[in-house]
């Protein structure tokens, strides 16, 4: 990739962060908040989503529409429903659960140098380690 | 923006869709956070540039808002650090076995409206409410 590239890219890796962190959601009580839907239920992260799924989805079907074939852009066809991605998100869901840590909001809070990012990062990566390495999870999208 | 409303979840889920968009469009790929940090690990990944720039620029980003605004900073954490490494554990394994996260699944592919994110947004939501729920009551 060239470099006018990869500084927007930087620029849209930026977007993200700061959508996470003003959006609350690197606020671990927060997300555990909505998942509590026994407790006192906080609606922040549905909103969150809604908004995010509602731009990348219209967005997605414009640029289909205008940019056509001279953009490259992954088809968004569902794969067939594989044990793997059953028991892979039920999994997630338990770790996402217990810590109130996903993926994206674990690393925003590195940026604070916090210490449950600090030790999350790291069990994360060694988790993605042996499912890409031993349970064959690595082929590309 | 020093107090958190109701704003705070709209801007922040506008900004996210926005930023995946263009990452998409840069990238060529669905730009699921789990997917481009867990392929950094993979040493026949041949793209492995952006992903790198694309999770700095997350974490400058997150630092930055951290740094400006007062209801971009709050940050409660809930549970003792041995269980946080358990949840990293956990959360690296199902998200790389599922094919995605809360990004890749739940906003590109929810958003494109594929059936398998769906799916796996709809499990990975439930197991997550389940165990919130189970630990409120069974934690020592």
């Amino acid at each position: 990739m060239k470099a006018g590239k990869l500084i927007l890219i930087l620029g849209a890796g930026g977007l993200f962060g700061a959508g996470l962190a003003v959006s609350g959601m690197t606020d671990p009580a927060r997300v555990i908040g909505f998942l509590d839907v026994s407790g006192a239920w906080d609606p922040a992260l549905l909103l969150v989503m809604a908004g995010a799924v509602g731009v990348y989805g219209l967005g997605m079907l414009v640029l289909r529409r205008v940019g056509g074939r001279s953009l490259k852009l992954p088809s968004g066809v569902s794969s067939p429903i594989k044990g793997g991605l059953v028991i892979g998100a039920a999994i997630f869901g338990v770790g996402w659960g217990l810590g109130g840590f996903c993926p994206g909001p674990a690393l925003a809070n590195l940026g604070a140098l916090r210490a449950e990012a600090l030790l999350f990062v790291p069990a994360m990566a060694i988790g993605m380690f042996v499912a890409q390495r031993f349970f064959g999870a690595d082929r590309q999208s | 923006m020093d107090h958190y409303t109701l704003l705070n979840p709209v801007i922040g889920g506008i900004l996210i869709g926005a930023a995946s968009l263009l990452a998409t469009v840069l990238s060529g790929k669905i730009p699921g956070i789990s997917g481009v940090f867990g392929r950094l690990l993979v040493p026949a990944t041949p793209d492995k540039a952006w992903r790198a720039v694309f999770l700095l620029g997350l974490i400058s980003g997150a630092a930055l808002s951290f740094a400006l605004w007062q209801s971009a900073a709050f940050y409660r954490p809930m549970r003792p650090l041995a269980v946080m490494a358990i949840a990293g554990l956990l959360v690296g394994f199902g998200t790389r076995l599922g094919g995605g996260c809360t990004s890749g699944h739940g906003v590109c592919g929810v958003g494109m409206g594929a059936r398998d994110s769906i799916a796996a947004t709809l499990i990975f939501m439930g197991t997550a409410m389940a165990t919130v729920f189970l630990y409120d009551r069974i934690s020592l």
